[in-house]
């Protein structure tokens, strides 16, 4: 049976999907990227290739995320796209009646507005937070509560407390000094949550035409606090799709597909490239004034790849 | 004297030209680099705007190499680059600079001060107001000429067939203007150029997207603050035009006569001036929209109040004209990959509108 894998390297998470021919989900996988995107694909590559049943060929390969360019390095990928697209893709494949889609990583928040199936409009976060995994990650760690169990503390609080949403750290301290003043957790919880989509809304959101169906993904998507905040705020249903953590994954395999399609041939590398020995390291070219950073990623103690800098220099040196 | 001035594009070259035809030392700043940028951050107010900063790194870098006098422009209406001069001018007073500085305001508006400012420049080597004048007209050419030579490549580069060959020409094109001193050499020089850029090996059978830039003056000319986006875009295969350049080339190129036409087209959404180039921003749109371009990127320094209020504008003309908006803001980030993100899903969605409506014409 042919597979396609799709790889979303993120900030905070690494996922890998496996699909098959007919468009089912093999297997797929959500591991934390831990700062080190060369050891969570290899990771990754590790544990789905155990997940996958034996008569699985992988036929093609698709990277996004962050990380989309060095994955395809190491994988060997036939596509590389970046994650609005492919989640775009992946939305309007698993839910095709959505117009409009909330997504929220690690690092990033978009909103993607599908009309037919076609993407008619997007933002993305640019200079602020607004409201990103990261930082719902770091106030669990800091109220020592497992990320897990964050949303549904939200649902248990019978009211709200109000929390400042637009900036991250001043919403850490006005959550502390609520904290200090003798508010219950469950409350400023679900307060957390309401700032953020608050501010997720007018800062993304600001100016978009919002359409039912609604559907919210990415990894802040398994918080059903979050998710209950949107359905409040919108007053309309927001649905959670079930691959909703790994849908740059799904569409960056069934970008893979339709390449593959078009090619005929995949350039994947094969698992093996697991337990390749990968090394990433940069250097500040002294060229000219613009002193790029150039990032060198080697193989086996050998330069495989170059990029950084802006005039191609080092990119397109031959390796 | 040794005078300095902002470093915007490819203006310098012309400024250079025009110090030292009036007998001082040019010293021309530096290209903003990462350094510029830590520089100007680390002396400036924090919640000045991108261009305030990266001006304050490159006076800084100036000075350091012996600049005595800043020229700079100052501005009118609701923006605060107005006072970004005398406020610029008061730093380097407090960090105990000598340096002077001399804030050129519009001379239709301010007369006699604007002349006051010319003279102090033409006294020390005894120029008189009628020469000023011919090495006034010729810089402005080759001010001309370095517009219409870069806009001619935002033409090319989505054709070009092997990647980076443009910029490598448009460089070597640079260095030709800079070196042309008298007024025919520069017209041949203009021309030579044309011609190696017409020698690149394209491929005409690309159908390009093309994509209107608009924005906050300085951001939207200083490749640095940018992220060389037009470049960027034009590799990405994407033709892109702006009609902000320093000598109006578009204002005597394109169809529209700048200013008054611009504010005609923006009328329906905006009728006052918000500052800065936010007007423009709203009526370019309408332009660009009119002639079928498939997008518009707006450039924005972070908390610029006219590209703010022209961008909740632009949600309205987007869905009226049905044309696509995109809107960066540019603050002290020198990280490539987030603008680079963006722009490729940008890309993706003007693609697959513009298939979607040839599937439809059919």
């Amino acid at each position: 049976m042919k597979g396609f894998l799709g790889i979303d390297v993120g900030s905070v998470s690494t996922n890998v999907v496996v699909l098959t021919e007919n468009g089912e989900i093999a297997a797929h996988l959500y591991i934390r990227t831990r700062g080190q995107p060369i050891r969570a694909v290899q990771e990754g590559l590790r544990q789905i290739e155990a997940m996958l049943p034996a008569d699985v060929e992988i036929a093609g390969v698709g990277t996004t995320g962050s990380a989309r360019n060095l994955t395809a390095v190491l994988v060997g990928a036939d596509t590389v796209k970046n994650e609005i697209t492919a989640h775009a893709v992946a939305a309007s494949f698993l839910v095709p009646e959505a117009k409009t889609i909330l997504e929220i990583g690690g690092q990033d928040s978009k909103i993607i507005l599908l009309r037919d199936g076609v993407v008619i409009d997007f933002a993305m976060n640019t200079v602020c937070a607004a409201g990103t995994g990261s930082f719902l990650d770091q106030q669990a760690s800091r109220l020592n509560i497992p990320i897990e169990e964050f949303g549904d503390l939200a649902l248990q609080a019978s009211n709200s407390v109000r929390i400042a949403g637009r900036c991250s750290v001043f919403a850490e301290s006005d959550m502390i000094h609520k904290q200090q003043l003798g508010h219950n957790l469950t409350e400023i919880i679900a307060g957390l949550c309401e700032a953020l989509v608050r501010n997720y809304l007018n800062n993304v959101g600001k100016g978009k035409e919002i359409l039912a169906p609604v559907v919210f993904q990415g990894g802040v998507a398994a918080n059903v606090g979050i998710k209950e905040a949107f359905q409040k705020a919108l007053g309309m249903e927001v649905i959670v799709p079930k691959y909703f953590s790994v849908m740059g994954a799904v569409g960056a395999a069934l970008l893979a597909k339709d390449q593959v399609s078009k090619s005929g041939r995949t350039n994947f590398k094969g698992f093996a490239a697991s337990d390749l020995a990968y090394k990433a390291g940069s250097f500040e070219c002294k060229g000219c004034p613009n002193l790029c950073e150039v990032i060198e990623i080697y193989q086996d103690n050998q330069v495989i790849a170059r990029w950084g800098d802006r005039c191609g220099k080092w990119e397109n040196l031959a390796v | 004297m040794k005078i300095t001035f902002p470093y915007m594009g490819t203006s310098h070259i012309a400024f250079k030209y025009l110090i030292e035809s009036l007998g001082h030392q040019a010293i021309v700043p530096p290209k903003p680099s990462k350094r510029t940028l830590s520089l100007g951050t680390q002396h400036s107010p924090e919640f000045a705007c991108l261009p305030f900063k990266l001006l304050m790194g490159n006076y800084l870098e100036a000075i350091e190499q012996g600049a005595e006098l800043i020229i700079t422009s100052g501005g009118i209406g609701p923006c605060r680059a107005g006072y970004y001069g005398v406020l610029h001018q008061k730093l380097l007073e407090d960090m105990g600079y000598p340096t002077r500085m001399l804030v050129f305001e519009s001379p239709f508006r301010y007369p006699l001060d604007f002349f006051k400012k010319v003279k102090a420049v033409l006294a020390p080597n005894k120029i008189g107001w009628l020469e000023f004048l011919g090495h006034y007209k010729r810089a402005w050419r080759k001010l001309q000429i370095l517009d219409e030579v870069e806009a001619a490549t935002y033409d090319l580069r989505p054709f070009e067939v092997h990647k980076g060959e443009t910029t490598k020409i448009f460089n070597h094109c640079l260095t030709l203007i800079d070196d042309a001193a008298a007024r025919d050499e520069m017209e041949q020089v203009r021309e030579e150029s044309l011609v190696l850029l017409r020698g690149i090996a394209l491929d005409r059978s690309r159908k390009p997207l093309k994509i209107g830039i608009i924005g906050e003056i300085y951001v939207v000319l200083e490749p640095f603050a940018n992220f060389d986006l037009q470049v960027t875009l034009g590799e990405m295969g994407v033709i892109t035009q702006r009609t902000i350049y320093l000598a109006g080339w578009a204002k005597e190129n394109s169809s529209w006569d700048g200013e008054k036409e611009v504010k005609e087209a923006a009328k329906p959404y905006l009728k006052e001036m918000i500052g800065g180039h936010g007007i423009n921003s709203v009526g370019d749109t309408v332009h660009y929209a009119r002639r079928g371009f498939h997008g518009v990127v707006q450039l924005a320094p972070f908390t610029c109040i006219p590209e703010i209020v022209a961008k909740g504008i632009l949600n309205k003309v987007s869905q009226d004209m049905a044309i696509p908006v995109m809107t960066v803001f540019l603050d002290e980030q020198t990280g490539k990959a987030g603008v680079q993100t963006r722009l490729e899903a940008f890309v993706d969605l003007l693609a697959q509108k513009r298939e979607r409506m040839e599937e439809m014409a059919i």
